[in-house]
């Protein structure tokens, strides 16, 4: 099962290597990964995603606890939660197809932050199956290159992840 | 106000710290420092031939005396060639803080004489790392670094100092931090009162318990808890390689080591238990053999620090996370109040059973007529010869195995091994670290002629400074525990695992400056023994025992079996 860690890190040079590396040295996978100083410039706030079954969460979770500068942990999808990705996406708009993809994006909500006679630079922010679903309806062969921040998230309602 | 440069206030530090041995080897990048030390007499420095002795030195001390060993080497190789002891001590929750120089702060990245990131390759290895980026945070790093590294579970801590932190003319004020805190760490205090009290629930209802007491005992300096709780339950007590002293290996209730290696009866109580009560033990793969088929009928309670530790391999039904000691205390309050005691009659059946399984094998082994020695006829010569009371340390192979079973140890942190990480090279330079601070007692390595080669360079440290530790080397000619597998799954076939050209011992340590003796049959070993620890008590001796290389390390568990399924001699499977 897929799973948001969101972990709150002393802000200290080295201290991202040692959560990369446990994951590396122990062969959990991350599949995104972001991480920002918080309001608190002594800390970050990282989120990673990774999937795996219970146990194996459990261990990733109670590894990552054991590092010194890991403050705080959560595992986000233990509970309701807030998750949003941001994407940057180039498509190829020519002729007829640049009303569609201007429809396409609306209907997702989302910006063209950039145009030239042919590209378009759209942004768009969600979960990450909505960026998914935006990359299908446009059509995979239209993408020239996207980038994303992978997913950041955050609890619903008055729970908080603070010192 | 005092102002002292950065090397002053490292050695300063480190002897606010507790610190009376420092296990190093200088270079470039740390000669401040060195010359710190140099001008002072309340840390002592002991200079090594090779770095990772250095690591493995401080290691044994830690082992010994439960405090934290400090190694010191400079930056690049110095460093590197203490990752291996390093990681020896990780794997084993040793407290020990390595020093390690770094070149100056302004050419760190820029592939400099002797520059390596010692962060970043030590950084699998450690509890923790820190860097120093102003000299003035010396103290309350080095302060940091004790703390961690002797707290919790504990472990390998680094600090890296850049040499242009510790110049002689650079002086600031040094400030040793009276309290540690970090509010990123906070090792458990004390275990759950719930747990605990389903714990003992499931104890005093057992039928077939058994405690499986683990290293984390000896860490925790917990044995008289154990003891106590196992004696008052009267259940039979079994250990790991790392917790063997925990409990006295010569008591009834001792069932003998478990595992790969461990006794008959000790496999037979876990495989056939109804509750285990695992006690600073990590179910390792060396213990539990195929965890699918691992001990089916048992309910598991385990005790451990590490959060981690529990549930990582065997699911414990009752997991306990807190300081072996404080849980131990906690469930005999409660067994004192609820005044409960174990149904003694399901305890005597019990015991019926067990001492029945118990003549099946009883760590026989045959003797050869020709007075060529079988390894395990060494160990228990050394165990008469040193009355049970010695310091055993040991390298890593058969001799390590025969050691652990027929070595009885009464007493906790007497039995010193990389179990581990199985570190060949370990046994001599813990055994030196161990000497060192227990100048009365006597150290003994039971090494092999595979492992001792791997750092017998320290021999010369030995004469520097002076310690006679006992070199008994189970000498087979052959890496006899690589022989023995491919004997068992490789139809014999000896791929590099004999030795050709082996030194002469004896004549190698009369070179460094010591006694060697040798010993080829049954009938040389007692003399040879009392030699070793009484006419040369002070000096350090090298016996180089003539053992039969054919022999086999037994019970030994049968691969991807259950705890039962066991190898009890070349011939005979349970």
């Amino acid at each position: 099962m897929r799973h948001i860690i969101s972990i709150l890190l002393e802000n200290e040079p080295g201290a991202l290597s040692r959560v990369v590396g446990l994951f590396a040295q122990r062969g959990y996978n991350i599949e995104t990964l972001t991480v920002a100083p918080t309001e608190d410039p002594t800390l970050s706030r990282l989120t990673m995603t990774t999937h795996g079954d219970d146990r194996k969460i459990e261990q990733i979770t109670k590894q990552l606890n054991k590092l010194i500068e890991v403050v705080k942990l959560v595992d986000l999808s233990e509970g309701q939660h807030i998750e949003r990705e941001l994407m940057l996406i180039k498509v190829k708009a020519v002729g007829a197809q640049r009303a569609e993809i201007k429809r396409t994006a609306d209907i997702f909500r989302g910006q063209i932050v950039d145009v030239s006679p042919s590209v378009y630079t759209i942004q768009l922010t969600g979960a990450t199956d909505k960026l998914e679903a935006f990359i299908e309806a446009i059509g995979a062969a239209q993408v020239l290159e996207t980038v994303r921040t992978g997913v950041s998230g955050i609890s619903r309602g008055e729970k908080v992840l603070s010192i | 106000m005092e102002l002292l440069s950065g090397g002053d206030m490292l050695v300063r530090a480190l002897h606010e710290a507790g610190v009376e041995y420092i296990y190093g080897y200088p270079g470039g990048s740390l000669l401040h420092v060195y010359d710190a030390v140099y001008k002072q007499s309340a840390v002592k420095h002991v200079l090594v031939r090779h770095e990772q002795a250095a690591a493995h030195m401080a290691d044994g001390y830690a082992r010994a005396t439960g405090k934290p060993g400090v190694v010191m080497v400079t930056s690049g190789p110095g460093a590197t060639n203490t990752i291996t002891g390093i990681a020896t001590a990780f794997t084993d929750s040793i407290p020990m803080v390595v020093i390690s120089g770094q070149v100056m702060s302004h050419l760190v990245g820029d592939d400099a004489f002797q520059e390596t990131d010692m962060l970043g390759v030590s950084r699998p290895v450690v509890k923790h790392s820190f860097s120093v980026r102003r000299p003035e945070e010396i103290p309350e790093l080095v302060a940091k670094a004790f703390y961690i590294a002797s707290t919790g579970r504990p472990g390998p801590v680094v600090i890296d100092i850049p040499k242009d932190m510790t110049m002689p003319n650079e002086r600031y004020e040094y400030v040793y931090p009276k309290k540690v805190k970090l509010r990123s760490y906070t090792p458990p205090q004390r275990g759950h009162s719930g747990q605990i009290k389903k714990a003992v629930e499931l104890l005093v209802k057992a039928k077939r318990p058994v405690i499986y007491s683990g290293g984390g005992v000896v860490i925790d300096g917990s044995s008289d808890k154990l003891r106590e709780l196992v004696d008052r339950l009267d259940f039979p007590c079994t250990s790991t390689l790392m917790g063997l002293g925990a409990y006295p290996g010569t008591a009834d209730r001792f069932v003998g080591m478990l595992g790969m290696h461990g006794t008959y009866e000790a496999n037979m109580v876990m495989h056939h238990a109804d509750v285990i009560l695992a006690v600073g033990a990590r179910f390792d793969d060396r213990v539990t053999n195929a965890t699918s088929k691992f001990c089916p009928d048992a309910k598991i309670i385990h005790i451990d620090i590490d959060p981690s530790s529990i549930s990582k391999t065997i699911t414990a039904d009752v997991p306990i996370v807190g300081p072996v000691g404080n849980v131990l205390d906690e469930m005999m309050a409660l067994l004192d109040e609820a005044g409960e005691a174990p149904n003694t009659d399901a305890i005597a059946s019990w015991w019926k059973q067990i001492n029945e399984w118990r003549p099946r094998h009883a760590m026989r082994f045959d003797k050869n007529d020709n007075g060529l020695m079988k390894p395990q006829e060494v160990i228990q010569g050394l165990w008469e010869a040193t009355k049970g009371d010695a310091y055993v340390t040991s390298d890593v192979g058969q001799h390590q195995m025969f050691a652990a079973q027929y070595y009885k140890f009464d007493k906790p942190n007497r039995w010193i091994n990389s179990g581990g990480l199985g570190t060949m090279g370990f046994g001599f330079p813990a055994a030196m670290g161990i000497k060192l601070n227990f100048p009365d007692h006597d150290v003994v390595c039971v090494t092999g002629e595979g492992s001792i080669q791997m750092n017998i360079q320290e021999m010369s440290t030995c004469l520097q400074y002076g310690i006679p530790v006992k070199i008994v080397c189970l000498n087979n000619g052959s890496l006899g525990m690589v022989r023995q597998w491919q004997d068992m799954n490789y139809e014999g076939r000896h791929s590099n695992s004999y030795m050709q050209s082996l030194p002469d011992f004896v004549k190698l340590a009369e070179a460094y400056g010591h006694v060697g003796i040798q010993v080829k049959t049954r009938d040389e070993l007692p003399q040879a023994l009392e030699d070793a620890l009484v006419k040369y008590k002070d000096r350090l001796v090298f016996l180089d025992v003539a053992v039969d290389p054919e022999e086999h390390v037994y019970p030994m568990q049968v691969p991807m079996g259950s705890m039962r399924d066991m190898w009890l001699s070349k011939t005979e499977r349970t």
